[in-house]
């Protein structure tokens, strides 16, 4: 038996179980805040954090414009609207223990990190990974940061940049995504809770991919992360974000910011793996995941690429964007979007070429099953300076079922003639007699229904680091198990 | 935002002069139209439709619908300038939107078709025109201001209903010209009724005597039945300072085709709304554009196509050339339902900028709702291809030459589908006179 269809056998096993896998609860016993949201909550996670004055400005002047704005309703997505005062703001696990070695941690952790398939030990030793694990919203683990710190590399808590890198933080936060940007950038800039922060020096190439784990986990608990990663002349760096959320029944919020810096000849690659709770069959339940990921390539020739394998949560809503402003920049986006049962996808990017020469390329391979519904939505804008711009697009969308719907809806702003800019996008099923070649050769229909998905989702799965492809190859089975036949 | 609202309160002001002279069958549908007009609000950037357009310049004039002003008509040397070398046609004329008959040929088609004008059959009180208007459920659904505005001064259009099996020999040739100096809202109604196996062609054009500041705003309704036929072309070259919107309706049945070319050349700002219904099996629908523009010209080009049933067919062409400070916009959505299984539907925009500071926006759009579907768009915007340029000039062709050379070869995609041979070579010199290049 070769390596290939071991690992076929694996992901049919994997195909078998039913239940949504990462449905567990750990219990850690966590500090809380009342639920509701006014000055005084923002003041309090601001104090708790020990935050800096400006800090606890920097979040009031977000909250006061957030009460000015409304929700926005444009995206081919139905949900129940939030409370905004039915939910808790600040959870963070009892123990916080300062982190010298693994054995510090709390046991429980250690466990549910373990469940998830992450054990710190083995990723340290074995896999070379540096992790930040969040759990819920306070930074407890932190490895190999004295690898990273000979580099003159940070990789921290978003918590503890504020405090030891406050001239860093100051300039760059809020500088891609503002307070004002949007109604959920608003809302995350007054109380997010933490996150990460990275900053690579002038040329350094992070010896290693960094990565983030993060995990919903206190009942009624909004998550609001905020990632800063700051990428100095010709430096690159590869940042991993993984998530999986325990089963639970009511709604669940998540509205992150991530912003990227790249200055002069410098890269980020960062990619996604988006596993929260889906709701269950009856469409009960699940995460609202409605994020603002934005990306700046300041400099000369950087490089912003984007994958993302979105295959949980009930709504998702999500436009990694890139900003081309150093001339010859580049842009990227790779994207696999699965949607099943009730599960609602409105995500896509936008490209904005401004720098001269600058490339976007954008792949965005969306897959509707169940009665989900499963939309692109882009934006290529090439402004009036931009000089010979060049952007490709394609969107592939399939569909399985007649219950499903899958939606495109690019938008191509063009003020410059030198830009060259090409749109695709096809939709179509799962070939009957691809199953049936397959079927032949004695595999079954959900097995082969499997195969040519992941056969379609292919260019964007190249794109990701090897450990992760794996898991995204599993997930996409579970996603989809059920829905043939 | 004061010029929208005092803009809307003048034509609701002259609705009640136009209603006192108003006494057909159609006043009721005229008073439905201005009540529900009075509801809405002319549309801004903030509209996700309108979001690239800008109509302010419309919105700060006040158009005096013709309907009110007095009868103007044009000589028919200048009529004859729009006819096609050797070209038998049915000509209908209107002038400001209103038929003229001295203008006109060929006006005797028998007593079962109907082809003419919308006024002669609502003064004669023609029972068949509840048929082919269906008043009772018209505007429900209809929140589209210009339409409204369009429908509450309904007055005068191109009419054409054809029986069964009827085939007609000729095109028709349809001229709508501007005329006069004062600023007028010309609204043409037109009503294109085909029931089944029967088969037409219809040239629309849309002129202007000079270069006068007036608005056009059509309302085109055609409904095409099982196995009938119909091409139509419309070309717009209205003065450059005219403002021009269309929207056009096309409900087919099972098994029939259309073929819809919108060639827009004039007009300052000009809009055209295309909603197709394909409510039958094994329809086949074609909607093909070619839209110039230069100068401050914005072109804003809408369809919405909607699949029902199985097994039928869209395919869609648009291609804009773009000149100077131009903006070119084109937003195209397939909804294809449920039942709609076995739907190919094909949609492609394509532009071309000829400046630096020219603009095309696009919006390629699916919602698709069934499985097993072939559906694609595409969209591509850029210069001409600058090696292709390098090629033929190497072969000793001036470079303007060359350039129109590309030109041509680009629209070729769209003017190759139109079957008049006449049309065709009209619609290329067309495109070489609007965008001041050496014609080839």
């Amino acid at each position: 038996m070769n390596e290939e269809t071991r690992e076929d056998i694996k992901l049919v096993e994997d195909v078998t179980q039913t239940d949504y896998k990462w449905g567990f609860v750990s219990d850690i016993e966590a500090d809380e805040f009342p639920k509701g949201l006014n000055e005084d909550i923002i003041r309090k996670i601001s104090k708790i954090k020990n935050e800096p004055e400006w800090m606890t400005e920097w979040r009031l002047k977000a909250y006061k414009h957030w009460l000015t704005m409304e929700e926005p309703d444009w995206a081919k997505v139905n949900y129940e609207k939030v409370d905004y005062q039915d939910l808790i703001y600040f959870s963070a696990p009892k123990k916080k223990p300062e982190l010298e070695s693994l054995d510090e941690v709390d046991p429980e952790l250690l466990k549910t990190f373990e469940k998830l398939g992450i054990p710190l030990e083995e990723q340290k030793k074995l896999a070379g990974v540096a992790v930040d694990a969040v759990f819920d919203s306070v930074s407890v683990a932190t490895t190999f940061r004295e690898t990273l710190a000979e580099k003159g590399i940070i990789f921290c808590p978003i918590s503890e940049a504020i405090i030891n890198h406050p001239d860093l933080v100051k300039k760059y936060l809020g500088s891609v995504v503002p307070q004002t940007d949007n109604f959920f950038a608003a809302l995350n800039s007054a109380v997010f809770s933490d996150g990460s922060f990275v900053y690579i020096p002038k040329g350094v190439r992070c010896p290693m991919e960094l990565s983030t784990y993060f995990r919903i986990n206190a009942e009624n608990t909004g998550q609001f992360e905020r990632t800063l990663i700051i990428a100095d002349e010709g430096s690159y760096v590869s940042y991993l974000e993984g998530c999986t959320a325990p089963m639970r029944d009511e709604n669940q919020l998540h509205a992150a910011v991530v912003e990227l810096i790249v200055l002069d000849d410098a890269e980020i690659k960062y990619s996604t793996v988006q596993n929260w709770y889906p709701g269950d069959k009856e469409g009960k339940g699940g995460i609202y995941n409605f994020v603002t990921k934005r990306g700046i390539c300041k400099g000369k020739n950087s490089k912003i690429s984007w994958t993302q394998v979105e295959t949980g949560s009930a709504v998702t809503w999500k436009y990694p964007g890139c900003i081309l402003l150093g001339d010859n920049s580049v842009g990227e986006f790779y994207s696999v979007a699965v949607t099943n049962n009730f599960q609602q996808a409105d995500t896509g990017t936008k490209m904005v070429h401004i720098g001269k020469n600058t490339k976007s390329t954008i792949i965005s391979k969306g897959i509707s099953a169940g009665k989900s519904n499963n939309s692109y939505r882009g934006l290529v804008k090439v402004n009036k300076n931009a000089e010979n711009a060049r952007n490709f697009s394609q969107c592939d969308s399939m569909l399985m079922g007649n219950k499903c719907g899958a939606h495109t809806f690019p938008y191509l702003e063009i003020e410059n003639n030198s830009a060259t800019v090409e749109h695709e996008a096809t939709t179509s099923k799962v070939g009957e007699d691809q199953i049936f070649y397959l079927n032949q050769r004695g595999i079954s229909t959900e097995d082969a229904v499997n195969m040519i998905v992941n056969g379609f989702c292919k260019e964007v799965f190249n794109e990701l680091p090897m450990e992760f492809a794996i898991e995204a190859q599993k997930l996409l089975a579970i996603s989809l198990e059920g829905s043939v036949g | 935002m004061k010029n929208r609202i005092d803009n809307q309160k003048w034509y609701v002001d002259n609705f009640n002069l136009f209603k006192s002279s108003n006494k057909n069958v159609f006043s009721t549908l005229s008073n439905k139209a201005i009540e529900k007009f009075k509801t809405l609000e002319f549309p801004t950037k903030k509209d996700e439709e309108w979001k690239y357009i800008n109509i302010n310049p419309l919105l700060k004039n006040n158009f005096l619908p013709s309907s009110l002003s007095a009868n103007s008509s044009v000589n028919l040397e200048t009529i004859e300038e729009y006819t096609l070398d050797n070209l038998d046609v049915y000509r209908f004329v209107f002038v400001n939107g209103i038929f003229n008959s001295e203008l006109s040929t060929g006006l005797d088609f028998g007593k079962d078709i109907i082809a003419g004008s919308l006024s002669n059959l609502l003064n004669k009180n023609d029972t068949r025109l509840e048929k082919l208007f269906d008043i009772k459920n018209k505007l429900q659904k209809d929140n589209n201001i210009f339409n409204l505005l369009n429908t509450a001064f309904l007055h005068d259009g191109f009419l054409l209903y054809l029986p069964k099996g009827t085939i007609i020999d000729k095109p028709f040739h349809v001229i709508n010209i501007s005329t006069g100096n004062n600023k007028l809202l010309n609204q043409p109604h037109n009503l294109i009724h085909l029931e089944s196996n029967s088969k037409a062609e219809i040239i629309f054009e849309y002129v202007s005597e000079k270069a006068t500041e007036h608005f056009t705003n059509i309302v085109t309704e055609i409904s095409v039945d099982e196995n009938a036929n119909l091409n139509v072309y419309k070309i717009q070259n209205e003065s450059p300072n005219a403002f021009h919107i269309e929207n056009s309706n096309i409900l087919q049945k099972n098994s029939s085709v259309v073929k819809h070319f919108s060639l827009s050349f004039g007009a300052l700002i000009t809009r055209n709304n295309i909603n197709a219904e394909l409510d039958g099996e094994n329809v086949e629908n074609n909607l093909y554009g070619l839209y110039l523009g230069n100068k401050n010209q914005q072109i804003d080009n809408h369809t919405f196509i909607e699949h029902i049933k199985p097994n039928s067919n869209s395919n869609e062409l648009y291609k804009g050339i773009l000149d100077d400070d131009a903006k070119g916009i084109f937003s195209g959505k397939i909804l294809v339902q449920k039942e709609a299984q076995k739907t190919n539907a094909f949609q492609s925009n394509k532009s071309v900028l000829l400046s630096n500071k020219a603009i095309s926006d696009s919006k390629p759009q699916l919602e698709i709702y069934a499985d097993d579907v072939k559906c694609s768009h595409g969209a591509t915007v850029g210069k001409l291809d600058q090696e292709a340029l390098f090629y033929i000039r190497s072969r000793g062709v001036p470079l303007e030459l060359a350039r129109s050379m590309l030109i041509r070869a680009f629209i070729d995609d769209v003017v190759k589908e139109i079957s008049i041979e006449q049309l065709r070579e009209k619609i290329n010199h067309t495109i070489f006179q609007h965008l001041k290049r050496v014609e080839f």
